[in-house]
C-alpha cells in the first residue's frame, strides 16, 4: 500500500489539517507521500518535516497556485498510477478536489472517514452524524477525505523526507481564480482551537454578539463559533458556522451560549471533550449532551462568567 | 440556455433518523421524505436565472425510487419546466454522476445547478464527479452565482472566507445554504405542476451500471455522551471547569 496525501496549505503555510490526514494515511500501512500542489518551497519543507512522511512531491506549476480542482485533479490522477490510495482532508479544498480525482479514476470516494478499520474498511458519519456507517470499498484504488478532528495530528517535526519536484500541472482552461475575500482573524483557527466559544440566535444582533462573546473568547484564548441561526441572522460571517453544513470541530472545551442544539449544529461539535451550555430554556436539546449545563439568561451569565474566569 | 437541476428525495431534515435494530441501515419506512434542502436552493437559483432571462428552460432530474416523482413534482411546482425520473434504488454518487453525464449529453444544458451534498449520505461528491466526467469547470459551495455572457462567476464559501472563480459555460455549480431562500410552491402552481411533462427512464436507458462499489457492513448509533450535570450558578460552573482542568 502506498498512499498519496494532498497537502492543505494557503499563503505559504501548511495547515494542521494535513497532519491529521497523514495520521489517517499512516494507519493504512505502507509509504506515505505528500503532494504539495501550488505551494511555496517553504510549504514543501514544512511537509518534509512531518513525522511518518516518506517523500514530498512538490508541484510548483503556476496553474496550481490557487489549487483549482480543474488543474489539480489531472495532476493527481497522473501521479496515482504509482499509488494505491489518495487522501485529502475534509476541508473546502479537499472536498472540492477529491471527488474530481475519484471520478477521473472511476472509483467511488469514501467521504469524511472517522476511523480505519481494515485495509479497505472505514467508518464514516451519515445523516448529520446521527448514524455511523462501517463501509468497505471494492475499488482497486482508494480515494478518501478525512475528518481531521477524528485523527490525532502527526508530529510536525521529526521527519526528514526527501523533496522531489514534480513537473506536472497545466491550465485546463476550465476555470480561473478571481479573488479571495479572507476573513481576518487573530484568533486561533476554529477547527484546530483548544477552546471554542459559540453563540446562537439568542444573541440578538451583531453588536450584542461581539460584545458578549468576544471578551469571553479573549479571556480563554478561544476561537469564536456560531450556530447557523446566528450566521443567517447576520451576527457573524459564515466561516464561523459550526455544524453539518459548516465546520466540524472537536475542541477540549466547547461553550455554547444561547444555542438550542438542533441536530445540524450538534453534528459539528458533539465530539468536543467538554461541552458547556448556557441557555434559559431548561428543555433545549443542547442540555442532553452538555457536560455542564446552566439554565440562566446569557446576558447576565456570560459577563459574570467572563469576569470570574 | 437550458439549466439542468438534479434533485434528491431524502428524509426530512427535521427528523432524527432511527437506526434499524439489525444495524443494516436507517429505517425509512413510514418516514416523512422531502426534497434535499440544498437541492431546493438549486431549483430556486435556476428559477431566478430564468426570471432574469438567462435561462430558457429548467429540467429537473431525480435518480431514485418511483416515489421520487413527488420530489420532481415539487420542483415543477416551484417553477421547473419538465422533469426526468431515472428509477433506481440506492445509487452511489459516481453512478448518479454517470447518469447525469448521459442526460447532459442528450439535453446539452448551459449550466447544471445542484446541491452541495445530500443530507442522508453526506457525501458531497456528485457535482464534482459530474464536472470531472463532463470535462467542465466546477463552482462548488456557491453563495453567489452571476452568469455573464459565456461565463459564470461563482462566489464560493471556503474555510477562510469567500473565494470567487470564473468558469466558462457550460459548467457545474453546487449550492451552499446562503445562496438564496427557496420559495414555497403555491397551490395553483402545485395543480399546474401535475400536468407538466415527466419522463420516466432507467439507468439501462443510459447504459450506466449502478452496481455499488461501497458495501455498508453496519450502521450504528454514534457513541452516546454521558449525561452531564446541571449547575446552579456561574460560580458553580467556574469551580467545575477548574476542577476538570479545562480552564486555568
Amino acid at each position: 500500500m502506498s498512499v498519496l496525501v494532498l497537502a492543505e496549505h494557503n499563503d505559504g503555510a501548511l495547515s494542521p489539517a494535513t497532519l491529521a490526514t497523514v495520521t489517517a494515511a499512516s494507519q493504512l500501512g505502507g509509504d506515505v507521500h505528500v503532494l504539495v500542489a501550488g505551494g511555496s518551497d517553504g510549504v514543501a519543507a514544512e511537509a518534509a518535516k512531518i513525522a511518518g512522511v516518506a517523500m514530498v512531491l512538490h508541484a510548483g506549476d503556476a496553474s496550481l497556485a490557487n489549487q483549482l480542482p480543474e488543474n489539480v485533479a489531472p495532476l493527481v490522477v497522473d501521479l496515482m498510477a504509482g499509488y494505491d490510495a489518495f487522501l485529502a482532508a475534509s476541508t473546502s479544498t479537499g472536498k472540492n478536489v477529491a471527488p474530481r480525482v475519484a471520478a477521473l479514476l472511476d472509483v467511488m470516494q469514501v467521504s469524511d472517514i472517522m476511523s480505519v478499520e481494515g485495509p479497505k474498511t472505514f467508518t464514516r458519519p451519515i445523516y448529520a452524524g446521527n448514524a455511523i456507517a462501517t463501509v468497505e470499498s471494492s475499488d482497486a484504488k482508494l480515494v478518501m477525505t478525512v475528518r481531521t478532528t477524528a485523527f490525532e495530528n502527526a508530529a510536525a517535526d521529526g521527519g526528514s523526507a526527501a523533496i522531489e519536484a514534480v513537473s506536472g500541472g497545466a491550465d485546463a482552461g476550465l476555470s480561473s481564480f478571481v479573488g479571495l475575500e479572507a476573513t481576518k482573524s487573530e484568533r486561533p483557527e476554529l477547527t484546530s482551537a483548544r477552546v471554542i466559544v459559540s453563540g446562537g440566535r439568542a444573541l440578538k444582533d451583531a453588536a450584542t454578539f461581539e460584545q458578549l462573546i468576544t471578551p469571553l473568547a479573549d479571556k480563554l484564548g478561544a476561537a469564536i463559533g456560531a450556530s447557523r441561526a446566528a450566521v443567517d441572522a447576520g451576527y457573524i460571517s459564515n466561516d464561523h458556522q459550526v455544524g453539518q453544513t459548516g465546520k466540524i470541530v472537536a475542541p477540549e472545551l466547547y461553550i455554547a451560549l444561547g444555542i438550542s442544539g438542533a441536530i445540524q449544529h450538534l453534528a459539528g461539535m458533539k465530539d468536543s471533550k467538554v461541552i458547556v451550555a448556557i441557555n434559559k430554556d431548561p428543555d433545549c436539546p443542547i442540555f442532553q449532551i452538555a457536560d455542564y449545563g446552566l439554565v440562566a439568561d446569557i446576558f447576565t451569565a456570560v459577563p459574570e462568567l467572563t469576569e470570574k474566569l | 440556455m437550458k439549466i439542468l437541476v438534479p434533485v434528491k428525495r431524502v428524509i426530512d431534515y427535521n427528523l432524527k433518523p432511527r437506526i434499524k435494530a439489525d444495524g443494516s441501515g436507517v429505517d425509512l419506512a413510514n418516514v416523512k421524505m422531502s426534497m434535499n434542502p440544498f437541492d431546493e436552493i438549486a431549483v430556486e437559483e435556476a428559477i431566478r436565472l430564468k426570471e432574469k432571462g438567462v435561462a430558457t428552460e429548467i429540467i429537473a432530474v431525480s435518480i431514485g425510487p418511483a416515489k421520487a416523482q413527488e420530489t420532481l413534482r415539487t420542483a415543477l411546482a416551484m417553477g421547473a419546466d419538465r422533469a426526468i425520473l431515472v428509477e433506481a434504488e440506492d445509487v452511489e454518487p459516481l453512478a448518479v454522476a454517470k447518469i447525469l453525464k448521459a442526460i447532459v449529453d442528450e439535453e446539452q444544458p448551459g449550466l447544471v445547478v445542484m446541491g452541495k451534498q445530500a443530507i442522508d449520505d453526506d457525501s458531497n461528491q456528485t457535482g464534482q464527479m459530474l464536472a470531472a466526467l463532463w470535462g467542465r469547470g466546477q463552482g462548488t459551495f456557491a453563495s453567489n452565482v452571476a452568469v455573464d455572457g459565456d461565463h459564470v462567476s461563482v462566489t464560493r464559501e471556503v474555510d477562510g472566507g469567500l473565494e470567487t472563480v470564473k468558469l466558462p459555460l457550460p459548467a457545474v455549480v453546487t449550492t451552499d445554504l446562503r445562496l438564496n431562500e427557496p420559495r414555497y410552491a403555491s397551490l395553483p402552481n402545485i395543480m399546474k405542476a401535475k400536468s407538466k411533462p415527466l419522463a420516466t427512464k432507467t439507468p439501462a436507458d443510459y447504459g450506466v451500471d449502478v452496481a455499488q462499489r461501497i458495501t455498508t457492513l453496519k450502521v450504528a448509533e454514534p457513541p452516546v455522551r454521558q449525561k452531564g450535570e446541571m449547575v446552579a450558578s456561574v460560580d458553580d460552573l467556574v469551580a467545575k471547569l477548574k476542577a476538570k482542568g479545562v480552564v486555568a
